[in-house]
């Protein structure tokens, strides 16, 4: 099991939040060893062992990287589920014709990549009158999609079904989320939760099941850590009815949509400077409600229900206009972080101890009491990449030659290996 | 009360969900804080209806007299399949009634809804708060499989209730198989209910188009309900709910016994209004 656990790791989109928060994540995995992610813009978080590389979505340019790096694990987040974040044609072109050529990238002869994850949205199974309580994984939307969304993501899963179908070596896992409670970022259905009042549809009452980002980025960290192909729904437990909703959020619910006429009624609202798109529309309608079971029984524990999640989202929707002045203004320069990842002279092993995963990219912090010998016995079990940068700590520090000799050859063992 | 009818279950097999055995153990827990279910179902406000609507309903118009209430498992999930009769019919409400008050086995029993009524404003809202489900396959199964719960369901579907006075306590053609196939899928029990006193409770006196005509307030007619004892299922081969001849003579089998059982019961009634 543990050959297909991810190692070489590719996220493509890392300056979205999903794509960022997952790196982060990673990050703090000793067992991946290298972490590659590419974008068209800078990243927007801190990373601190995530490559960064500029490029634009070119099959051509992404297989390059991805044979260079030996990459055997594609994370793709940048699913424009939101309507509200980018024009229809732009979230096209992002969620379909960038997913194939990622596909395109990922699949042939000779690609390294073992494994794709693809963060897909519940949009997919659409919301309709005759639908069924709970999603499960095999059921298909039965109309055809309603919204630009949703023909999105119907149209991204099946060029992955596709790409499955001709990739037979390569695990494909697909997860449809539903929708995030995110606490920095507005979706637009947060972004009506954030009114004084939760709009509703009179004559109405929607089951709404959502979920916490920590648990989308901890999902995703599960399927790469575990060989999980297929689809697997992402929803906390728990599906509430909108006025549950409003109560938990402390707002009144106000059913201002007319049950007829009503894309009308959300023009006028959307003039009003109200954002009610189409999808939230049928949502509003009818909701939708996911079975979350398959995930769970593949080991992974949620950390929120739909109701905590919520309650989250009101804590912070109380702190928000405390917090507004502040706010951590992090800006990718890639002179410095080049600095910072690859300039001998950053004190990367001693001192600085502030994160967790510091022993094991640097040196333990009682490295420099530990006995050579004991050391020594240890140094074959290393990873290549560990043992370099405990060469380069050892070689400024203590620098003795037994122990460096033994990193040598660990290294040069591993070199053997690779050609 | 919007009382209705459950409408045929039409069962594709790709809108099937898996059966696996591993996945009970993952349902949701209940928290205690909370008031609806997840499938919409507001203790509140069927409170509410309960107390103001059914009870005088089933005490005091009606007066329901229940008889072999011990055939309904205590247990299990079980597929309740029962005749149906009334313009606006209200013998759901009252088999539910009847379990509620009769039976020692808690939590509430889900009534298979027609699902053309689930997008009409208001109806639908207030049927599903009620504890309403939608006859969708994939309900079914969850309902009776993994929440092994007490489903009612009516096999008649609509047609029932639009039948004239004149041939009352007939049962109509029975859905192609599509509960009994869900139960037997579900490995769920089958108990057969004969009712009587919907029929002449709430009779469609005239019908137009799909409008029926009736009188503006339930007659009080005497209710009576039968729980049969479970069809026996145990004999039947692996699988079974895969053999449409097997289930389709099972359905048959159930509708003569409903039949059997609503021509005895009003044989023996003495007054339509006083039982």
């Amino acid at each position: 099991m543990a050959g297909l656990s991810a190692k070489r790791i590719l996220i493509t989109g890392l300056s979205t939040h999903w794509g960022g928060r997952i790196a982060q994540a990673l990050e703090r995995d000793p067992r991946v060893e290298t972490i590659v992610g590419i974008d068209t813009d800078d990243p927007r978080r801190e990373l601190e062992r995530t490559e960064f590389v500029r490029v634009d979505v070119r099959p051509s340019l992404i297989r390059r990287i991805l044979a260079a790096a030996a990459i055997d694990t594609v994370i793709d987040t940048r699913l424009i589920t939101d309507p509200l974040a980018a024009p229809i044609a732009r979230a096209r072109e992002v969620n379909v014709a960038a997913t194939g050529a990622i596909l395109e990238a990922c699949g042939g002869p000779g690609s390294p990549v073992r494994k794709l994850v693809f963060k897909s949205s519940a949009q997919y199974y659409g919301a309709e009158a005759d639908d069924p309580a709970f999603f499960t994984e095999e059921m298909s939307p039965r109309h055809s999609p309603r919204t630009a969304i949703q023909r999105d993501v119907v149209d991204a899963e099946r060029e992955l079904q596709a790409f499955a179908t001709r990739n037979p070596a390569t695990s494909v896992t697909v997860l449809r989320v539903a929708t995030e409670i995110v606490d920095h970022d507005r979706g637009s259905r947060l972004g009506m939760f954030g009114l004084p009042v939760v709009p509703g549809m009179l004559g109405f009452e929607p089951r709404c099941q959502f979920v916490h980002e920590d648990d989308v980025v901890e999902a995703l960290v599960h399927v790469c850590t575990h060989d999980l192909p297929g689809v697997y729904n992402v929803a906390a437990d728990g599906v509430l009815a909108l006025s549950e909703v409003a109560s938990l959020l402390g707002k009144p619910l106000l059913p201002i949509l007319p049950p007829w006429g009503t894309t009308l009624a959300a023009a006028g609202l959307r003039r009003l400077g109200l954002p009610v798109p189409l999808e939230a529309l049928r949502e509003l309608r009818f909701g939708r409600g996911l079975d979350n079971r398959r995930l769970k029984a593949s080991g992974y524990n949620y950390r929120y229900t739909t109701r905590e999640a919520l309650l989250k989202l009101r804590a912070h929707q109380r702190l928000r206009p405390l917090l507004r002045s502040g706010g951590d203004s992090y800006r990718y320069e890639r002179e410095v972080e080049e600095f910072l990842r690859w300039s001998p002279s950053v004190q990367r092993a001693a001192g600085g101890a502030q994160h967790d995963h510091e022993h094991v990219w640097g040196a333990p912090p009682d490295y420099d009491q530990l006995p050579a010998d004991e050391l020594m016995g240890l140094i074959s079990s290393l990873e290549p990449e560990a043992a370099a940068r405990l060469r380069r700590y050892e070689a400024e520090n203590l620098a003795r030659q037994d122990v460096l000799e033994a990193l040598d050859r660990r290294l040069a063992h591993a070199r053997r290996l690779g050609t | 009360m919007h009382e209705d009818d459950a409408a045929t279950v039409e069962l594709k097999a790709s809108y099937l969900p898996a059966a696996r055995d591993d996945l009970r153990d993952q349902l949701p827990g209940l928290e205690p804080e909370r008031t609806v279910t997840d499938w919409g179902r507001s203790e509140r406000i069927e409170g509410v209806v309960d107390r103001v609507v059914y009870e005088f309903l089933y005490r005091y118009w009606f007066r329901v007299e229940v008889e072999g209430i011990e055939n309904v498992p205590d247990e299990e999930g079980v597929l309740l399949l029962a005749n149906h009769a009334g313009a606006v019919p209200p013998d759901g409400a009252m088999v539910a009634k009847a379990i509620r008050e009769e039976h020692p086995r808690p939590g509430a029993v889900h009534v298979l809804s027609g699902r053309q009524l689930s997008g009409v404003p208001g109806v639908g809202m207030l049927q599903t708060k009620l504890g309403r489900v939608p006859a969708h396959p994939a309900n079914i199964h969850r309902l009776l499989a993994d929440e092994r719960q007490v489903v009612l369901a009516f096999p008649e579907g609509p047609p029932a209730t639009a039948k004239p006075l004149n041939e009352r306590y007939r049962l109509r053609q029975f859905d192609r198989g599509r509960l009994v196939q869900a139960a037997l899928r579900a490995q769920a029990a089958i108990v057969p209910v004969a009712i009587i006193g919907a029929e002449e409770a709430l009779p469609a006196l005239a019908r137009m188009r799909s409008l029926s005509l009736m009188a503006p307030l339930p007659l009080p007619a005497k209710f009576r309900i039968r729980f049969l004892e479970p069809v026996p299922t145990e004999d039947l081969p692996a699988r079974s709910w895969e053999q449409e001849s097997i289930v389709l003579s099972l359905t048959e089998d159930i509708r003569a016994l409903i039949q059997e059982n609503l021509l005895e019961l009003v044989a023996e009634r003495r007054s339509v209004w006083l039982g």
